[in-house]
């Protein structure tokens, strides 16, 4: 019989870097695996709705992509990204105000990429990274990833404060930190559904320049307002002190992977050598395939289209909230984008309460996963962006009932016994990337 | 027609099992079994009243897969499967049941209570937990009456951190089972069964770096450290795997199962629980099992289908 004498089953348990402590199995991640089944109304995930999207016309382009380009579509190509592509998305920012330049947009594997590089670029462990509280996800993992500090700043209902983002700056100078960005989303906000108005973001830029601060901003939603009018770019007003994050991902494709940064001079070249050495180029095929959907489709309608469609799945989510959710809930009213974050009454987990809510068919994030230090846990971001109206109705009601049930816990054993999670974990507590 | 490996599901458990089934089917594929794996769904029976399969291997754990009602549509179907009744299924799975089960065929299991939300709301939650802890005695271990991957559970050493126990039990089932916590040597005995004969595996020995064996430490690689066979004497190595083979026994169970066992100071056995569809993942306990017996994980696997198939199914 032969013997396995202390085994941890994984021989190089010793040789991991640091950085991956926190990167373990978890119970919550682990519930996301339900929320695939068809069963489950996800109000989780924040995969755009891309079966809307003209699939004939998709395949057609894509079809004549590889027959009359496919040498080149196949191969590798420029680092910074397709010059026409570059040039098409000055015309894409054109959008939000942002007059550019297509040789300061560096061509990326989504805006997460993008993100990626921008942290790899400017931050040394122990830097801070100034977020909203709460803030996206998926950009706190990045931070994490490169150990940075993440410091988060109070948002009201217009999105980041400047008083309190002035005055957190002031306090971590105080104590010697050295903070290398604040990164927002300031258009429809991810996960808190709300929009900085244009005075707003004037005041936050104020702040950043005058605190010599570089504004990392990420505007994956701004396109998708419900209202008519576009949200201004903050680098719209500043080209110096803002770098500006923008994606395809919502307005095309989520799948193509096509995203980019829009950088001054100095911090683009740096952007460039960052991504050839992560991953050389990004690929020509999906860019192509963007570049040729811009050029043949009519986009600006189609935009249109997803507007439309994610209003209706809003206004499905707010109105069944209304009627159906337990008194002491509240949530936040989205003018765009794909989400709504919910407080619930007090002394209810929204982490805890996730099992009973995916024993009933239906899931969400918990919003303990949108901040780095443990707070969040009374609230939780819903996503309408995917379900069906009917679907949502159905989803909400579904959570409704576990609310009321945790409810009832809550009465039987009194505010004390309710569970408190503990400190999320970046890569443990947060789901999968289609959820993000 | 082929080997069935039903992994998913709709459990808490749905990733675990996914990760037992796609492990399993491998280990089957490496022994020369044609096997695929799929999920359940709505889609399953119209697939199979066209092309049933020959054997049904079910990894689902959780509800459905342990609880017995799978394997009752299975047998509706006339399907063969790999493990136990759901009858058997039925006793194992409710955790309160199998230790009152085990406990009359002479096994050692912790004092334990098991209550659902509503006692605790009629009678009051405080009362309650007073006769509870003084039945019980502290420390305790709190855990849903039904479900595995330890999801739900707390040990308790302070009595007024058992209300948030329950809570946290409550979000997994409408029971929670509220035992005695036995500190000791944790080991889990997997029992197969060869030529009809139940064999008891090698013992794992389990020593988690928290402290606690919890979900993050079961399926995280390199968080726990595993000695296989159990760091035992020879005595309490014999009394381990008979314990084992007993409550497999006992509960009518076939195939396979694996107990999860406390060795206290004294040397006493206490039985803690059963699975009737153990996990599989790379970093599950069975397989170790298998492994450290000498035994091809997937010529195991093997054999328990090829018993399957050969088994008459009654409708």
């Amino acid at each position: 019989m032969s013997q396995i004498v202390g085994s941890r089953l994984d021989p190089w348990v010793e040789s991991y870097a640091a950085r991956t402590a926190s990167m373990t199995v978890s119970e919550i991640r682990s519930l996301f695996a339900v929320a695939s089944r068809p069963e489950v109304v996800s109000l989780a995930g924040g995969m755009p709705y891309v079966s809307a999207l003209p699939m004939d016309q998709m395949a057609d382009t894509v079809s004549r992509l590889i027959r009359e380009r496919g040498a080149v579509a196949l191969q590798y190509g420029s680092g910074q990204g397709d010059p026409t592509l570059r040039e098409q998305i000055t015309e894409v920012m054109a959008e939000v105000g942002i007059h550019a330049h297509p040789d300061d947009i560096v061509v990326t594997a989504g805006s997460q990429m993008a993100l990626d590089l921008m942290v790899r670029v400017f931050v040394d462990p122990g830097d801070v990274v100034l977020v909203e509280a709460p803030s996206y996800v998926g950009a706190l993992g990045v931070f994490s990833a490169y150990q940075a500090e993440v410091v988060h700043v109070a948002m009201d209902e217009q999105g980041l404060n400047p008083a309190a983002l002035d005055e957190t700056i002031q306090s971590l100078r105080k104590q010697g930190k050295k903070i290398k960005l604040i990164y927002t989303i300031p258009s429809y906000h991810n996960p808190g559904g709300i929009s900085q108005g244009p005075s707003r973001r004037q005041q936050v830029l104020e702040v950043a320049t005058r605190n010599h601060i570089l504004i990392l901003e990420d505007d994956p939603y701004g396109l998708l307002g419900f209202d008519g009018e576009v949200p201004r770019a903050i680098r719209a007003d500043d080209a110096d002190n803002v770098v500006y994050l923008g994606s395809f991902s919502k307005t095309i494709a989520s799948g193509l992977r096509v995203g980019w940064a829009l950088a001054p001079h100095a911090i683009r070249e740096k952007l460039v050598i960052a991504a050839e050495a992560a991953i050389l180029c990004p690929s020509n095929y999906a860019q192509f395939t963007v570049s040729s959907y811009l050029a043949t489709q009519p986009w600006r309608e189609q935009i249109k289209v997803f507007r439309e469609l994610y209003r209706e799945r809003r206004d499905a989510l707010l109105d069944s909230m209304k009627v159906l959710m337990p008194d002491g809930t509240t949530w936040t009213t989205p003018s765009g984008g794909f989400y709504s974050w919910l407080t619930l009454p007090e002394g209810i987990d929204s982490k805890a309460m996730l099992p009973r809510a995916v024993t009933a068919l239906v899931a969400y994030v918990p919003g303990t996963g949108f901040y780095v230090n443990g707070e969040g846990r009374r609230a939780m971001r819903l996503s309408y962006c995917y379900p069906t109206p009917e679907s949502i109705k159905e989803g909400v009601g579904r959570l409704a009932g576990v609310i009321r049930a945790e409810l009832e816990l809550l009465e039987t054993f009194g505010p004390d016994a309710m569970p408190h999670t503990p400190m999320p974990t970046f890569g443990a507590n947060t789901p999968a990337p289609d959820s993000l | 027609m082929s080997i069935v490996v039903l992994a998913g599901g709709l459990s808490h458990e749905r990733d675990v099992s996914i990760r037992s089934g796609r492990r399993v089917s491998e280990a089957l594929k490496d022994a020369g079994v044609d096997v695929i794996v799929r999920d359940v769904d709505s889609q399953l029976l119209r697939e199979w009243a066209i092309e049933p399969p020959e054997v049904a291997l079910p990894m689902l754990h959780g509800a459905a897969g342990e609880d017995g009602s799978l394997r009752d549509v299975l047998d509706a179907l006339q399907v063969p499967f790999v493990g136990s009744t759901a009858a058997a299924c039925r006793m194992a799975f409710d955790k309160p049941i199998a230790k009152a089960v085990v406990a009359a065929a002479g096994l050692h299991t912790p004092p334990a209570v098991a209550l659902p939300h509503s006692s605790f709301r009629e009678l009051g939650a405080e009362p309650v937990i007073a006769a509870v802890v003084a039945r019980v005695q502290l420390p305790i271990i709190v855990k849903p009456s039904k479900g595995g991957s330890s999801l739900g559970v707390s040990v308790v050493r302070e009595q007024r951190e058992l209300a948030t126990a329950l809570v946290a039990a409550f979000a997994y089932g409408e029971v929670a089972l509220i035992e005695h916590f036995v500190e000791g040597v944790e080991v889990a005995v997997s029992v197969i069964e060869r030529a009809g004969e139940p064999l008891a595996l090698p013992a794992v020995e389990i020593v988690p770096d928290g402290g606690v064996y919890n979900y993050t430490a079961r399926y995280t690689a390199g968080t726990t450290e595993f000695f296989v066979p159990a760091r035992l004497s020879e005595t309490l190595t014999v009394a381990a795997a008979e314990a084992a083979v007993r409550a497999h026994q006992a509960l009518g169970l076939r195939d396979l199962s694996r107990s999860d066992l406390i060795i206290d100071a004294d040397g006493k056995v206490w039985f803690l629980e059963v699975n009737v569809a153990p996990g599989m993942t790379e970093t599950s306990l069975f397989p170790q099992a298998v492994a450290a017996a000498g035994l091809d994980f997937g010529e195991v696997l093997g054999e328990l289908v090829a018993a399957a198939s050969s088994r008459t199914v009654i409708a």
